[in-house]
């Protein structure tokens, strides 16, 4: 069987991130649980602040340009997800929103997804369910059902809660995963399979 | 091959002075346009829609008469007729006068507008787009087509006993382009009825282009109207050009940078290498344009944009004398080269007729 795709997304503006930190940790985590199942999973990450601009460009001018056009497909195509956003001003960053605006509203119907955020501290952390969640939801994406919130203590604080949480978030994914066929990735199919034969259109 | 111009027709301030035109001033440099684009030798000339500022062009038949009575030969169309909020009879009735009027100048785009709230203004739910597209364009169909019609559907009162007047000049409908920049649905319209498919082909990159007007292509043979090659295409371009590629880098610059729809966006290098735009000389506007015919197949019309974002009239016609002068006549010489045989022109009130009195044997009767 072909190796599934697992999107990571990530909204982190710094260079370190932490955002980009608690990415690569769920990523690692839902891989190796992956493995554990016996399944190929290749791993992209996007990072959204490389594309910045080509996303305040598409919003201003309706089409994206070839880096985001395949940053959008990837997405669009993933058999699964991992969103990372900061929080800011109580809820995601506009910069992960407004990518997110621009993915088509029907391709990530049944999509597992897990959600995850970071922030300064943990008083923002019910963010994911008030935001994230719901725009999933929105989506009609699969939402597994722990969301990782990082505050900054978590990075130097006990570790058990921290690490079982993220090993449980993507132990979730996992399982949705492994139940999944990888997506065709041949688009010529798909665009033949959208076209309404034109009686059918008249019938209204 | 047709060569011609359209416009959206918007009033928009020159930002080199500030100045907004009246809307006075922009219908009439609108007309001035459309008699220029004749007098450098082009071939057509097509008016916008919109029920809304800053646009001027909301009765396209109005002016495209009045152009009609001051000029011989060119062809008067439309980019793009509302087929969602027109009542289509109407359109029937309009654009049949017009047909007589100019002598059977006159074809339209059929699109479906820009702009949400034109939907309820006129009565209509955008959330029915595609659906009054379809069948809004099957009555006019009908109403062109048959002297009386007696129809019921979902959008518009019944008719019973309607004839449409004047009857099509000739007996022959004006020919049909449909318009979309993201629409299978409508691709396979044009391609059903075997009408021509117009991509505006400004804004997005030439594969999102490619694939609408394959869909055309493919789905126009398998109706049975021709083979793919023989599949009726139109394409859109915007093009500003001086003698010197980098006087026009400079003075369209701040027109760019402002524009309405893609102002304050990606930088003028951007988008003339990710879309149609040409900003540069006659020559680097010809190549470009040539390239047309490698991503879209041999095609029957090419229109420019090339009076928008607030060019003043005098710099538009100067853009008219240089496209009438050193691009058309090249493109015409070019794309003529290596065409093959079986593409057909772009059809006119001339060739419907005499296909109309002359209806060839078999399908395959024009190729032999």
């Amino acid at each position: 069987m072909d190796a599934l795709q697992l999107i990571v997304v990530s909204a982190g503006l710094r260079q370190p991130s932490s955002t980009r930190l608690l990415a690569d940790r769920l990523a690692a985590a839902a891989e190796r649980d992956l493995q554990l199942h016996g399944r190929d999973v290749r791993v992209e990450v996007i990072e959204l602040r490389d594309l910045a601009v080509h996303i305040a460009n598409n919003l201003v001018t309706g089409f994206p340009n070839a880096e985001l056009g395949d940053a959008l497909r990837d997405v669009e195509h993933a058999d699964g997800l991992i969103v990372v956003s900061p929080i800011f001003s109580a809820s995601y960053s506009g910069l992960f929103k407004s990518f997110f605006d621009l993915i088509d509203p029907m391709a990530l119907s049944g999509t597992p997804v897990l959600i995850a955020a970071t922030g300064g501290s943990a008083r923002h952390s019910l963010a994911l369910e008030h935001a994230l969640r719901p725009l999933f939801s929105y989506l009609h994406a699969t939402v597994v059902p722990t969301a990782v919130y990082a505050a900054t203590e978590d990075w130097g604080g006990e570790a058990a809660e921290f690490v079982g949480r993220i090993d449980r978030a993507a132990g979730e994914l996992a399982a949705l995963l492994t139940l999944r066929e990888p997506k065709p990735r041949d688009s010529d199919i798909e665009d033949e399979d959208e076209v309404i034969p034109f009686e059918q259109l008249l019938a209204g | 091959m047709q060569f011609g111009i359209f416009t959206v027709g918007d009033v928009t301030p020159d930002p080199t002075t500030g100045r907004t035109p009246t809307e006075g001033e922009r219908i009439k440099a609108m007309t001035a346009i459309a008699l220029k684009a004749e007098e450098v030798g082009l071939d057509v000339f097509a008016t916008g829609e919109h029920h809304n500022p800053p646009f001027v062009p909301s009765s396209p038949t109005t002016m495209l008469g009045w152009i009609a009575a001051r000029t011989e030969r060119l062809v008067l169309s439309t980019a793009t007729t509302l087929i969602t909020t027109n009542d289509p009879v109407k359109i029937a009735e309009d654009y049949a006068m017009l047909q007589h009027l100019s002598g059977g100048r006159v074809d339209l785009v059929m699109g479906r507008g820009n702009t949400g709230p034109v939907y309820p203004w006129f009565g209509k739910d955008i959330r029915d787009g595609i659906r009054l597209a379809v069948e809004n364009y099957a009555l006019l169909h009908r109403l062109w087509r048959e002297d009386v019609v007696d129809w019921e559907g979902k959008y518009r009162t019944p008719l019973h006993g309607f004839t449409s007047t004047p009857r099509p000049l000739d007996g022959v409908p004006p020919f049909v382009w449909h318009g979309s920049i993201r629409s299978p649905e409508i691709a396979e319209q044009a391609a059903y009825y075997g009408d021509g498919f117009f991509a505006n082909n400004i804004f997005w990159p030439k594969e999102h282009y490619q694939k609408l007007i394959g869909l055309y292509r493919r789905r126009f043979a398998h109706y049975g109207h021709g083979s793919e090659e023989q599949a009726i295409v139109g394409l859109g371009g915007q093009v500003f050009m001086r003698e010197r590629s980098q006087d026009a880098v400079r003075e369209f610059r701040p027109y760019f940078d402002n524009a309405p729809v893609y102002g304050h966006g990606p930088s003028l290098e951007e988008f003339t290498r990710d879309t149609p735009l040409t900003v540069g000389s006659p020559d680097q506007v010809i190549e470009k344009t040539l390239k047309f015919r490698d991503y879209f197949g041999d095609y029957q019309r090419q229109l420019f944009l090339m009076d928008h974002a607030g060019l003043p009239l005098k710099t538009v016609l100067e853009q008219l004398d240089l496209l009438g002068e050193k691009v058309v006549p090249v493109l015409r010489e070019e794309f003529a080269r290596n065409r093959p045989a079986n593409v057909p022109d772009a059809p006119t009130h001339a060739s419907l007729l005499a296909a109309a009195s002359n209806p060839p044997a078999s399908p395959t009767a024009s190729d032999s």
